[in-house]
């Protein structure tokens, strides 16, 4: 595509920014554990649901993974950062609970209590 | 759209291919494939980060975790324990050189911390092979704001406001450059970028080039609106292969969306580049030459005025600028001049690229705002001087500056302070020099570089360097006479005044600045035959000391010339007339009981 206008340049800046999510961002965070214990209790099927559904709604997040959190027994353990308001700490997650993370929390700002194992300022 | 979890950042300049990352890169493909990551992780092939001391250099994100001196065994650590399980790999991370602490972040290491990254932002940190890259950091955006939003005039206004002025040697005014050349009557006008880096040691130009080459085409674009100019050229050396590849794709690409070519932005506004790869000659580097160059003559400067913003390429107007005043260019424009203009000092704004080398322990690349002092760069970026030895002068400006000693550590750095300490800012390159540094040395070394650089066709230049350099390779080798010091004082007043251009106008810096500083050298080569750092071969002298030699004979079976003698558990003794001052001796002594004076 030819760029004609700022418009132009501004939408192919908005698709690439999307795929520069990983390193241009300032917005919010989702971090899945990926210790040993968390890739066994099926970290991977969690993070690869996360990836689907962030990129089938267009978000602009990161998602990022950290090592063993120490609560193996609550694993798969997700991380919610939203700018400006507390780390949220799910639990026992599994690839089912995660559209409802992303559409209730992610999206829309509002816990979701059933699966919370920890909140950080 | 493909939506990734981490990108990992591989460096591809130069100096990390170098040291292997080509090696590195393909190892990171093949692994990330073998753990099924390839679809989550993104592979990122990106510029200099200028920290080649510890290449090859891979980072992740969106961590921002900083992985030096990583090889190919290394790969696939990195993959299963910090890709796959979230662990970085602690043994690669950079380890602060003072507390040998480890530092994983890329912000929290030494090295950046005290920079100010704004013509560098981009380098290490987009993949300079793709445009959108460049787009998604706000690329063409000032073009863009250019063309649609300001007139030619007030383009020009807003760079003179900034008070950004070439970042290629000179310091003239960047806006009063582009006034004259928009002014000067022509149908026709070029824009040429100089990317003729040519100083021993400084690499700035090349890491904009390799790193972020549309910060270059966008600035050359702005500059080419500015001055009413539709087509550019960019002489950039044949040695810089890798430079050359990714600025033909980035003017490809940039062609393709129509930022480069026909009615850009729908302004009406036309603009071509083109390269033109130069053989390497430093004297390229002076814009006559580098125009005559294009032309396809003989790369000889001519007698300026006719400046080239009247009489330049095809004697068409003309206006030539260095790739990082360019680079400079699309930052003014899309944040205004007076954020530009809050950093630096009264006349110099802004930042600028040192290349730091030599007797340094971090070396590589230094973005800082004017004004920083050369302690702060040395000691605090740089991380001091090798084994901690003792700081004796840094050259500064290549070849066309001088030495800054001790004394002045604390000078706040900008154009016309170094003028005035007898240096100069030249394109940013900084040699640093410890205590066992030869000054006279040094001038020998530069001048030789300048003298066999010298074109030849004017005869300060051709004759007088010549002159120079014979009486100081007879200094260095302890022939110095009575008188050669004021000779070579008078040959480089003279050099000086009536050399036809800026090579031979400033190759005797080098000399005048370790005569203003350490002139006691110079007399100490010539009145006592004795280099006081110990350099000058011709002038060393090696002895066993009596007393700490046990007699092992460990010297007397290394000596290549069998010029050690001795008993056994005797000490042993040197014949100067067969000694060829290789050291070998001095290596392998466990005793320290040879000394070389």
């Amino acid at each position: 595509m030819a760029i004609k206008s700022p418009e132009d340049l501004k939408k192919i800046k908005d698709e690439a920014l999307e795929e520069a999510t990983a390193r241009i961002n300032d917005g919010t965070q989702i971090m899945v554990g990926m210790g040993t214990c968390g890739i066994a209790a099926g970290a991977r099927e969690v993070m690869a649901a996360i990836m689907e559904e962030v990129g089938k709604r267009n978000l602009k997040i990161a998602i990022s993974w950290t090592g063993c959190i120490g609560m193996c027994e609550q694993e798969v353990l997700v991380d919610v950062i939203r700018p400006g308001e507390k780390r949220i700490t799910y639990g026992k997650v599994t690839p089912q609970v995660v559209p409802r993370i992303i559409t209730e929390h992610v999206i829309n700002g509002n816990i979701v209590e059933d699966y919370v194992v920890g909140k950080l300022d | 759209m493909q939506i990734y979890r981490g990108h990992v950042l591989v460096c591809a300049g130069t100096g990390c291919v170098a040291s292997g990352s080509r090696n590195v890169q393909a190892e990171m493909e093949k692994q990330l494939e073998a753990f099924n990551l390839d679809k989550e992780i993104k592979l990122v092939e990106t510029g200099c980060h200028g920290f080649c001391e510890m290449g090859p250099i891979v980072i992740v994100y969106p961590e921002g975790i900083f992985y030096c001196r990583v090889q190919p065994e290394d790969v696939k650590e990195i993959v299963e324990e910090h890709l796959l399980k979230g662990r970085p790999v602690k043994r690669l991370l950079f380890k602060n050189q003072i507390t040998e602490e480890m530092v994983p972040h890329y912000k929290d290491i030494d090295f950046y911390k005290k920079q100010n990254r704004i013509v560098l932002g981009n380098c290490g940190f987009i993949n300079p092979e793709n445009i959108k890259e460049y787009i998604a950091r706000d690329g063409y955006e000032a073009l863009a704001k250019a063309l649609t939003q300001m007139t030619p005039e007030q383009v020009i206004e807003e760079i003179k406001a900034a008070g950004l002025r070439g970042r290629g040697g000179g310091g003239f005014p960047t806006g009063l450059k582009w006034e004259f050349a928009r002014k000067a009557p022509g149908d026709k006008k070029y824009v040429i970028c100089n990317a003729d880096e040519g100083d021993p040691g400084a690499f700035m130009d090349r890491s904009i080039l390799e790193g972020d080459p549309h910060a270059l085409i966008e600035g050359m674009a702005i500059a080419a609106y500015a001055i009413g100019s539709d087509e550019g050229y960019i002489y950039v050396r044949a040695e810089y292969p890798l430079a050359i590849k990714r600025l033909k794709i980035a003017i490809a690409q940039a062609h393709e969306l129509g930022l480069l070519g026909e009615d850009i932005f729908g302004s009406g506004f036309n603009f071509k580049l083109n390269i033109k790869e130069g053989a390497g000659a430093f004297v390229c580097g002076e814009e006559t030459a580098l125009i005559a160059s294009i032309e396809g003559r003989r790369g000889e400067p001519r007698v300026r005025p006719p400046f080239p913003a009247n009489k330049g390429l095809w004697g068409k107007p003309s206006n030539v600028n260095n790739v990082e005043t360019f680079a400079n260019v699309p930052r003014i424009i899309a944040r205004g001049s007076q954020w530009f203009a809050s950093m630096g000092t009264e006349k110099s704004k802004g930042t600028k690229v040192f290349a730091l080398t030599g007797k340094v322990k971090n070396t590589g690349l230094a973005e800082v705002t004017m004004g920083i002092t050369l302690r702060e760069i040395i000691y605090d970026i740089g991380g001091g001087i090798i084994d901690d030895k003792k700081y004796k002068a840094v050259q500064i400006g290549g070849p066309s500056g001088g030495c800054i000693p001790e004394e002045l550590l604390d000078l706040p750095i900008d154009y016309d302070s170094l003028i005035s300490a007898g240096a100069m800012m030249g394109s940013g390159g900084l040699v640093v020099m410890d205590e066992d540094t030869c000054m006279v040395e040094l001038a020998r070394f530069f001048l030789n570089f300048t003298q066999m650089e010298s074109c030849g066709k004017c005869t300060p230049c051709r004759e007088g360097t010549k002159i120079m350099l014979d009486i100081l390779e007879r200094i260095t080798k302890g022939e110095g006479k009575e008188g050669d010091i004021e000779l070579l004082q008078s040959l480089a007043e003279t050099i000086k005044s009536t050399s036809l251009c800026g090579l031979g106008q400033t190759a005797p810096n080098p000399v005048l600045s370790t005569l203003r500083y350490f002139r006691d050298e110079y007399e100490a080569h010539i009145k006592d035959k004795r280099c006081p750092a110990g350099a000058c071969t011709a002038l060393a002298s090696y002895r066993i000391l009596e007393d700490k030699c046990i007699g092992c004979t460990s010297c007397a079976r290394v000596c290549p010339a069998k010029a050690i003698s001795g008993e056994v558990k005797k000490p042993h003794k040197i014949d100067p007339a067969k000694c060829i001052k290789c050291g070998a001796c001095i290596e392998t002594c466990k005793f320290n009981a040879i000394v070389k004076q």
